[in-house]
């Protein structure tokens, strides 16, 4: 292997990229998991399945991006029921909920698996755009445009999730549901419909991220298996409940896993994201922003 | 007393079962039964008892297959040997996992199994020793009479690995140990207030899985004449290790049992007559349906049943 | 007093930015039954949680009978002598009311099986809870639940026993009840710290009562002082 600097140089630039894209596609989680506490382990298989959509969506005729918008208030629809089931199932009753919640999203990411494949084939798909293809060239460095459109995706998305946290009253509601539940229910507002649409809202943005996803590479039915390590470990990095440290978390974890692509190849790179989950549960759980 | 009765006579039929003209088939299938019986018996002992999830009972499985085949290859070893070294390996890797992140919430020890198993896949897909990603065939040694074949003596093996794996889960559970676990599973706050070692418990429940687990992946290489990283590390195995105690009944060990007598012959017709993809499907439907319909699975169903009809 | 039974010096503890107990300092007599009140979110429960190892304070130093104990998990504190109850009752659901009081028996005085069972069943008997022994704990009403908690932590045979809120949401007859089982206790040497909402439980039960506000102690003294003192008063009324 030669090392050089200007391969390193490339290698975090396109780690840089990586990296939002990586925060991009875990913000969902972070809100279902890192804010409502549901052991959301179907957030990826989800976010895959937004991603076909998107490519049947894109198959008629539509940008892949407008794809995913288009399709972000029918799984704000999904994520509303999936979590009002989820409550009345498994919340509601309290005891063994943990256990039980677990298998659940666990059984329904397998069957969300399972339903791409029997639908889809296992072979990958692809989406078509002006700027999947084709790269910036500055100097001696190739962008991929694709990248870039994620890139810039990204920040909008997570931009536009913390201001509606931060300011609008929903927002700011859905965090003090996280910190303190007694509290918002003396206040008068119902912690249910608030996580719901919280939950909501994380299905929605996952529809944008799995268009996302296919517009940075080819997707087959098991890659949700592969995400479930990056988004797990973007959200546990970042710390629960914090909404810019997934942007952090994400950069850490796109600018190692493209250094080791660099240094070692593709056949080290899906542990990276393990690793690095291993790592921080093993040092440091609440992470680097984490309450 | 019951119990041993029983044991002795389950394991003079497997014996005499394999002696027999039977059908070479049902000893292929009924291996693979067995292995889940052991899988999930095991993945009861921490996820039933004790209410920590393991997703990745195939990161232990599939390191006890590799550790076989490392000894294997590197010291002719027998079969027994590989047996024990997985369990130990496996106990080992329980071990590690467990003291890593047993002190946090069940949700982050589920994801940390995940993340080995994948690691562990990666390992070996980029260990030339074993094969790689394309994986390694094996030369099976001479089959010890008086079995007609290496498959029957693999059939009797797993019977064996089987009641074992039953009675050290019938041990815990009915002894105080079982108890504490109980205590950890409904409030481990509590439970730790009450005097209950949290900590060492889970410890030891993992401990215990994890080598029963590396135990069963130890013959599979024989089984297959063949090993290779995907399929031993898939996340397969850790949705059938997890729905069949689920299905069964996670609190008395007879419910992983009946979960994988049930699920497992239902996988192996539906995986013979379909597909392999509808056979995850029926796995994870089921999986969830029971988790949402009958919590208790099929043993709290026979429960309910035999109370109303008492009355 | 004599030698204190329990020392806490100087105690703090954060959660993130917020600081949930700020340098509490306090000393329990042996024998004594001492009352812990203070509005919500003034830090009762932390204390507790720092006392009987549920949580790490992160400075200061907790001394049971003479022994540091800051540094040790809860189950061990337990097993030196302090018993807790949860203000929000933490039941083994999947047990009979019997079984919930063999852990503790098992576990912190190594009772086998049926001498577990007898020491239980006596204590139940003492509170009242004798006809509930088989039944399932997720069956119970609320002071059955609240009775419960005070058994299983009587049965674990504590030098301390701290009851967090055990009469929260009780009527006047509960009430009285639960009392009573905790005067009987401090009869038989058991110390008691009473953390409780209801004034007139605290009065009648404290020998002496603390009062915390936002993590810091405000007011020590006999109840009559306590209730009399204006920062008090204002700590509850916040005017």
């Amino acid at each position: 292997m030669i090392f050089s600097f200007d391969l390193l140089f490339e290698a975090v630039l396109f780690g840089v990229l990586l990296g939002c894209f990586y925060a991009a596609v875990s913000i969902g989680l972070s809100v279902s998991f890192g804010l409502l506490d549901v052991p959301h382990v179907a957030h990826p298989a989800l976010m895959i399945f937004g991603s076909y959509c998107a490519y049947v969506v894109a198959g008629w005729g539509l940008d892949p991006i407008l794809a995913g918008v288009v399709l972000m208030p029918a799984f704000f629809v999904l994520g509303v029921l999936i979590y009002r089931f989820y409550y009345e199932t498994f919340e509601r009753r309290g005891s063994d909920a943990g256990v039980r919640g677990l298998a659940f999203f666990f059984g329904l990411a397998f069957i969300i698996e399972v339903g791409l494949i029997l639908g889809f084939g296992v072979d990958q798909r692809t989406v078509q755009a002006p700027y999947i293809g084709s790269s910036w060239v500055i100097g001696d460095y190739r962008i991929p445009y694709r990248m870039l459109v994620a890139f810039g995706v990204a920040l909008v998305l997570t931009f536009c999730l913390s201001i509606y946290l931060s300011k609008t009253f929903t927002g700011r509601a859905i965090k003090a549901v996280a910190q303190d539940e007694p509290a918002l229910r003396l206040m008068g507002a119902n912690p249910v419909r608030i996580k719901q649409w919280a939950f909501g809202i994380a299905t929605g943005v996952s529809a944008l991220a799995g268009a996302m996803v296919i517009i940075v590479g080819p997707v087959e039915p098991a890659m949700d298996r592969l995400y479930i390590g990056r988004t797990f470990c973007v959200v546990v990095l970042a710390g629960l409940g914090s909404m810019t440290g997934t942007l952090a978390a994400g950069l850490i974890l796109g600018i190692s896993e493209s250094i080791v692509l660099m240094m070692a190849g593709a056949s080290w790179a899906p542990a990276v994201a393990f690793g690095l989950l291993l790592v921080v549960l093993g040092i440091r759980p609440q992470g680097l922003f984490g309450r | 007393m019951k119990y041993w009765i029983s044991v002795a006579v389950f394991l003079v039929l497997a014996l005499a079962a394999a002696l027999s003209g039977v059908n070479e088939y049902v000893f292929y299938a009924g291996y693979i039964v067995l292995t889940f019986v052991v899988l999930s018996t095991a993945w009861n002992i921490l996820g039933g008892y004790a209410g920590y999830v393991n997703f990745g009972t195939g990161a232990f499985f599939g390191l006890g297959s590799y550790s076989a085949v490392v000894l294997f290859k590197a010291l002719d070893a027998p079969l027994v040997v590989q047996i024990v070294a997985g369990a130990a390996i496996g106990a080992a890797l329980g071990f590690a996992v467990g003291i890593m992140t047993l002190r946090l919430r069940g949700i982050f020890f589920a994801i940390a199994t995940v993340a080995i198993l994948f690691i562990m896949e990666t390992l070996m897909v980029n260990w030339r020793y074993v094969g790689g990603a394309t994986g390694l065939q094996l030369l099976r040694p001479e089959v010890m009479a008086p079995f007609g074949s290496y498959t029957r003596m693999l059939f009797v093996v797993m019977a064996l690995l089987a009641v074992i794996a039953i009675s050290v889960a019938r041990y815990i559970q009915v002894g105080w140990i079982g108890r504490g676990l109980r205590a950890i599973r409904d409030s481990e706050e509590a439970a730790e207030c009450s005097g209950v070692p949290t900590l060492r418990l889970k410890l030891f429940a993992c401990v215990v899985s994890g080598a029963l687990m590396g135990a069963a992946g130890a013959p599979m290489p024989m089984y297959l004449s063949f090993i290779e990283p995907a399929s031993s590390f898939s996340l397969n195995w850790g949705v059938s290790a997890l729905a069949m105690p689920m299905i069964g009944g996670t609190g008395h060990w007879i419910g992983p049992v009946i979960g994988a007598l049930l699920l497992g012959s239902i996988q192996q017709i539906v995986t013979v007559t379909i597909s392999n993809e509808i056979n995850v499907l029926v796995v994870g439907v089921l999986l969830v349906l029971f988790v949402v319909l009958a919590p208790d699975g099929v043993v709290g169903l026979f429960r309910k049943w035999a109370r109303r009809s008492s009355r | 007093m004599g030698a204190p039974l329990l020392q806490v010096k100087a105690v703090s503890k954060h959660f993130g930015g917020f600081t949930a107990l700020s340098s509490v300092s306090l000393d329990i007599a042996p024998g004594e039954r001492f009352g812990l009140i203070g509005p919500n979110g003034s830090g009762k429960t932390t204390l507790i949680n720092c006392i009987s190892g549920s949580l790490r304070n992160e400075s200061g130093k907790i001394v049971f009978e003479n022994r540091e104990i800051s540094r040790l998990p809860a189950y061990r504190r337990t097993r030196l002598g302090i018993a807790r109850s949860f203000q929000i009752p933490r039941p083994f659901h999947s047990m009979t009311v019997l079984e919930n009081l063999l852990v503790p028996s098992a576990y912190v005085i190594h009772l086998r099986e049926a001498e577990g069972e007898a020491m239980a069943l006596e204590i139940l008997r003492s509170i009242r809870l004798a006809d509930k022994a088989h039944v399932l704990a997720n069956q119970l009403s609320q002071v059955e639940l609240r009775k419960l908690e005070l058994a299983r932590a009587m049965a674990a045979k504590p030098r301390l026993l701290i009851s967090d809120e055990a009469m929260a949401g009780l009527a006047g007859a509960e009430v009285d009840e639960v009392l009573d089982i905790l005067f009987r206790l401090n009869e038989s040497g058991i110390t008691i710290i009473m953390i409780e909402h209801i004034m007139q439980a605290v009065m009648r039960f404290s020998q002496r009562v603390v009062c915390l506000d936002a993590g810091r102690i405000i007011c020590e003294g006999t109840p009559q002082a306590i209730v009399g003192n204006p920062d008090v008063q204002k700590a509850y009324l916040g005017a």
